[in-house]
């Protein structure tokens, strides 16, 4: 037991936990208060679980050793020998390994929070309080917020770490130690996340506002410091793909021969590097606030509450770009090989996910147009909210001209994206109503916003997350899914979805306010609320379909071919699963990456570095196929 | 699920220069950590405009201004010197910068904190709020980059670096630049403005 890596960081951590809280209750002694205060106590207690566990799981061994001035060496690849599931428990250098880790943390996650909106979908099934007190539901929202996101994160970071240095040529990342602690830190974070459910709970919703957040239950701090932990490693693994990204690409391949979900990657981590300092610093200075009575956002204090929300939401509201930007990645990806055709206007959706990043960071007070900026700031913010749509529409004209005319087969795979495609398109157009001020009036804190929200997300991450894991499925396990199981995955979820955010949005252009457990029956929402907890629970069912179809395919899955997708790109060269360290012999690419259908093209040839025109091993091309 | 059963050492894979990535990704952490101190910068300036208390110990702010610049000095030198192998100057310098380091520490933390109060200046409220959260973050980046140039200090009187393998002195003393770098911004906006 003890030789599994997550077994020692929750043994150490347990410990840890209690030493550090048992060093605040004896300083808080000896300076003469009261053994026991909740926060201070917790605060630390909290802090030193996250550091113990990474110490007990080993996360930092191979620096102490530096420290100590010995050589670590490369990082340590395990025993082929010893059995690969412990792998998966274990602190593990490999992004491959890690990768998984992620993905799988994300879809547990993803159940979890999937679990809590059904929860709160039967509380709102009709008027009246069915089963849940207020708060409980005030908590059980925040809950499926804040984990869904983190959820999301963790999914992204997961497609990213196994593809990234696979799309790129590379043997790693560039920094496998600092990757493999990305990983680990998420997990005391999440747990301080569910632990804040059995701590009193929290009301504040995931965006945790004060002056509520500093005066609500305990539950918020753990709340604040798990989401501190998720955004710690969300910064570590944006040094790591930036680095990897710029620095470690096969030769010959320049910027405009990256596969576009890596410019959709480079373009998150530039928003991951820049913006997640500034919800952690928010949520710090909460922290702060209630621990050390610092009135950063106390009028009486001399504190400005809406400073929070200028601080939050400079992180907030590029996040929602973090969430999207591989899954738009995603579908350029894999629309080229499913139609068969070169991706229209490649140059221009690589840079439009530059473009809406950058755009992205001038947008933040749009969340605030009731706030009371005054009308300059709220059309200002207004007009940059708008630009954004300048971007999506590039991608989305390139994606249409894409499948122009294309031999476009429907696998499983590209239901996805075309569902997302869809999904996505309506989330863009009811953005708008809410970005321009005199339609947000009435729209702000509507259920109009929550669908529009959920449409943004499952067009931009979860449909392009399950069209990701249907298509690299082949590629990671070396077995196929069942197509059939997949299908009705696709199906049950679509049409679940839309008969959740299409009452959403009906019932939010009448009215109906976000965060609030109960309804007046006359305004009439019951029938639409009923339709809407009965797609909630439609999206649950595909979401066991694809769970069956998962855990049975990976035990008994027909094994997959090759390249069953007939795909151009570098990591569908090679064996299934890849080796330890990706490529036997360095890849060098001579074309672009998706020029599916052009006679003659290659993308990629196999043979030693600098060599390129020696006899080639195996190349990369579409053979006339198409 | 299993990925990677092939363990295979002689897998020929490009060699990649490690000191740049290294750097790389050194400078994208002091991007990014930068932040942290911009956002107390703008919530200095949000909150309390250009006003300033009067009270504050300007004799105190200025000599451990001082102090602090001149800890930098002696790191360059220290990064100087073994670059060109010369381990005693090397380690004078390394140890001159760490005691620099820890008189700042002490300015702030013994001298500075307790204080700002009787002038005042409390960490609960009013300008104390911008006061006290930049000195103490700041401090506490102080003292980590104290602890590591301690580290490399020990490590290097083993005799660890040498002119072609001394990346740790060069990442603690970036880092130490980088501490410096920040109080160059942060002294202004709480003492001078």
């Amino acid at each position: 037991m003890l030789s599994l890596g997550l077994i020692r960081g929750l043994i150490v951590g347990a410990i840890g936990a209690v030493i550090g809280m048992a060093l605040t209750m004896a300083a808080r002694v000896a300076l003469g208060r009261p053994a026991w205060s909740a926060d201070p106590v917790s605060f630390v207690g909290a802090i030193s679980w996250i550091v113990f566990f990474l110490v007990g799981i080993g996360a930092f061994s191979d620096w102490w050793r530096w420290a100590q001035g010995e050589q670590a060496g490369d990082p340590h690849h395990p025993d082929p020998n010893a059995p690969q599931w412990k792998r998966y428990f274990s602190f593990d250098p490999s992004h491959k390994v890690i990768g998984i880790q992620y993905t799988v943390t994300a879809l547990a996650l993803m159940y979890v929070a999937g679990l809590l909106a059904l929860i709160m979908r039967l509380e709102l099934a009709r008027s009246g309080l069915q089963f849940m007190s207020p708060n409980t539901y005030n908590t059980i929202m925040g809950l499926h917020g804040i984990v869904m996101i983190g959820a999301i994160l963790l999914g992204v970071s997961g497609m990213a770490n196994y593809l990234i240095p696979l799309m790129v040529g590379a043997p790693d990342m560039a920094f496998p130690r600092l990757n493999a602690l990305s990983f680990w830190i998420t997990v005391p974070g999440v747990v301080l996340i569910v632990l804040s459910f059995f701590t009193g709970g929290f009301d504040t919703g995931w965006t945790g506002y004060p002056p509520l957040g500093a005066r609500a239950p305990l539950g918020i701090l753990f709340f604040y410091l798990g989401v501190f932990a998720i955004g710690l490693s969300s910064i570590l693994g944006s040094i790591n793909f930036l680095t990897t990204t710029l620095k470690m690409r096969a030769p010959g391949m320049s910027l405009f021969r990256m596969p576009i979900f890596v410019w959709g990657m480079l373009a998150t981590s530039i928003i991951q590097l820049v913006a997640t300092q500034f919800i952690g610093m928010s949520f710090l200075m909460v922290v702060l606030e209630r621990v050390l009575g610092m009135g950063f956002f106390d009028p009486a204090k001399g504190g400005d509450a809406v400073l929070f929300q200028h601080i939050f939401w400079f992180y907030s509201h590029p996040a929602v770009y973090i969430f999207i930007l591989p899954g738009l990645g995603i579908i350029s990806e894999l629309l080229p090989v499913f139609v068969r055709k070169p991706l229209f206007g490649y140059k221009f959706v690589a840079l439009s996910s530059m473009a809406i990043a950058i755009i992205g960071f001038l947008v933040w007070a749009h969340h605030m147009f009731t706030v009371g900026l005054g009308n300059v700031l709220n059309s200002t913010f207004m007009f940059t909210t708008v630009l954004v749509a300048v971007p999506t529409g590039i991608k989305f004209f390139n994606w249409l001209a894409t499948m122009w005319e294309g031999k476009i087969s429907f696998e499983t795979p590209m239901l996805f994206v075309l569902g997302a495609f869809v999904i996505f398109l309506i989330g863009g157009l009811s953005g708008p109503p809410n970005g321009t001020v005199v339609t947000d009036f009435f729209l702000h804190e509507t259920y109009w916003v929550v669908g529009h929200f959920h449409h943004t997300m499952f067009g931009g991450f979860v449909f392009p997350f399950m069209a990701a894991i249907y298509f690299w499925f082949p590629k990671v396990t070396g077995r196929m899914y069942n197509e059939r199981l997949g299908k009705l995955h696709f199906w049950l979820m679509t049409i679940g979805f839309f008969m959740v955010t299409t009452s959403m949005f009906r019932i939010g252009l009448l009215g109906m306010r976000r965060r609030i457990a109960d309804y007046d029956p006359a305004l009439g929402f019951d029938t639409f609320q009923m339709i809407a907890t009965m797609g909630g629970f439609l999206v649950g069912l595909s979401m066991l379909v694809f769970l069956v179809n998962i855990v049975r395919s990976i035990r008994a899955g027909e094994r997959a071919p090759e390249n069953p997708w007939r795909s151009r790109s570098l990591e569908w060269q090679i064996s299934s699963p890849p080796p330890e360290f990706n490529y036997p012999t360095p890849p060098v690419v001579v074309g672009g990456p998706y020029d599916y259908g052009v006679p003659g093209s290659v993308y990629v040839r196999f043979g030693i570095a600098g060599a390129s025109d020696a006899d080639p091993a195996r190349t990369s091309s579409d053979n006339g196929k198409s | 699920m299993s990925t990677a059963t092939t363990h295979t050492s002689a897998v020929v894979h490009p060699e990649y220069d490690r000191l740049a990535l290294n750097r790389f990704g050194l400078w994208l952490f002091f991007f990014s950590e930068s932040l942290i101190f911009l956002i107390l910068l703008l919530t200095r300036f949000y909150l309390f405009g250009t006003s300033r208390p009067e009270e504050l110990n300007q004799t105190l702010g200025l000599a451990i201004t001082v102090i602090l610049l001149l800890s930098s000095f002696t790191a360059y030198r220290a990064e100087t010197a073994i670059a060109h192998d010369d381990r005693p100057q090397f380690l004078r310098n390394l140890l001159a910068t760490i005691l620099l380091g820890t008189l700042f520490l002490l300015g702030v933390v013994l001298v500075e904190w307790p204080e700002a109060p009787r002038l005042g200046i409390v960490p609960q409220e009013g300008f104390g709020i911008a006061f006290f959260s930049m000195t103490g973050m700041h401090a506490f980046h102080v003292l980590s980059g104290v602890l590591l140039l301690l580290m490399v200090y020990l490590n290097g009187r083993r005799g660890a670096y040498s002119s072609d393998s001394y990346w740790g002195v060069e990442a603690s003393i970036k880092y130490w630049h980088f501490v410096d770098v920040v109080w160059v911004f942060f002294y202004p906006a709480l003492y001078l403005l």
